[in-house]
């Protein structure tokens, strides 16, 4: 069973063409590292977000790798230019080949 | 078992197995980290470059690396000139107090880094 939960995304609000825009962009994911140890000392099987990506109007414009360094809950921000008014879509893969995707619509003025 | 502690060595290693032998200079990278994390599982962490991110003058990737977490590798991140500003935020895991190590590729090839001491009181492996 898929162990994403709820995305939460934020965007910078009313942007012009050419401006920054602040993308935030959270999942509920355990982040499993596989370092941590049950009460009889045996390790919890590791399960992470591998992969986290964002694409603007259908090109991408950001990739992360992740290891089990990452917390709980992945959470990330990070910019793009205002070109166009378009769909951001947001990919996350875990090491058990799940994903969860949450699509935004960037209104561009 | 619980793995040791990665060491300097690791670090190293995994330093040379992603850049190779090409030279990484200090600067033009900056690590945004809070010198005491009460917290080890969520350490808050920005990593910005200083770079115009034109498309002639851009940031490639951003490596983030933890010389004593159990495994080096915290994050590799790929960016480009449509994001504008190199800089990305997020939350990371800290076993012990260290050193964290930040690794900028630019566009015409050139490695940028910078290093920040953080002291961590609990540490981020038994959440």
């Amino acid at each position: 069973m898929s162990q994403f939960g709820k995305v939460w995304v934020r965007l910078s609000e009313n942007p012009k063409r050419g401006d920054l825009v602040e993308v935030r962009a959270m999942v509920m994911h355990p982040m499993e590292s596989g370092f941590r140890l049950d009460n009889v000392g045996h390790p919890f099987p590791r399960h992470i977000v591998t992969a986290f990506a964002c694409a603007y109007g259908g090109s991408e414009v950001f990739r992360v790798k992740l290891y089990p360094a990452i917390s709980t809950n992945p959470y990330f921000v990070f910019y793009v230019v205002a070109t166009e008014s378009a769909d951001l879509l947001f990919t996350w893969t875990d090491d058990r080949g799940e994903v969860a995707t949450h699509n935004v619509h960037l209104n561009v003025a | 078992m619980r793995p040791a502690a990665a060491t300097p060595e690791e670090l190293a290693a995994a330093l040379r197995e992603t850049f190779g032998d090409r030279p990484i200079s200090p600067g033009r990278i900056k690590l945004e980290i809070p010198r005491l994390a009460e917290n080890g599982n969520i350490v808050p962490v920005a990593i910005a470059v200083d770079s115009p991110m034109t498309a002639e003058d851009y940031v490639q990737s951003i490596h983030l690396f933890a010389e004593r977490n159990p495994l080096p590798r915290i994050l590799e991140v790929e960016l480009g000139p449509h994001n504008g500003r190199a800089r990305v935020g997020t939350r990371i895991r800290l076993a012990v107090s260290q050193q964290v190590r930040a690794v900028a590729v630019m566009s015409d090839g050139t490695l940028w880094s910078t290093a920040a001491d953080v002291e961590v009181t609990v540490g981020g492996c038994d959440p």
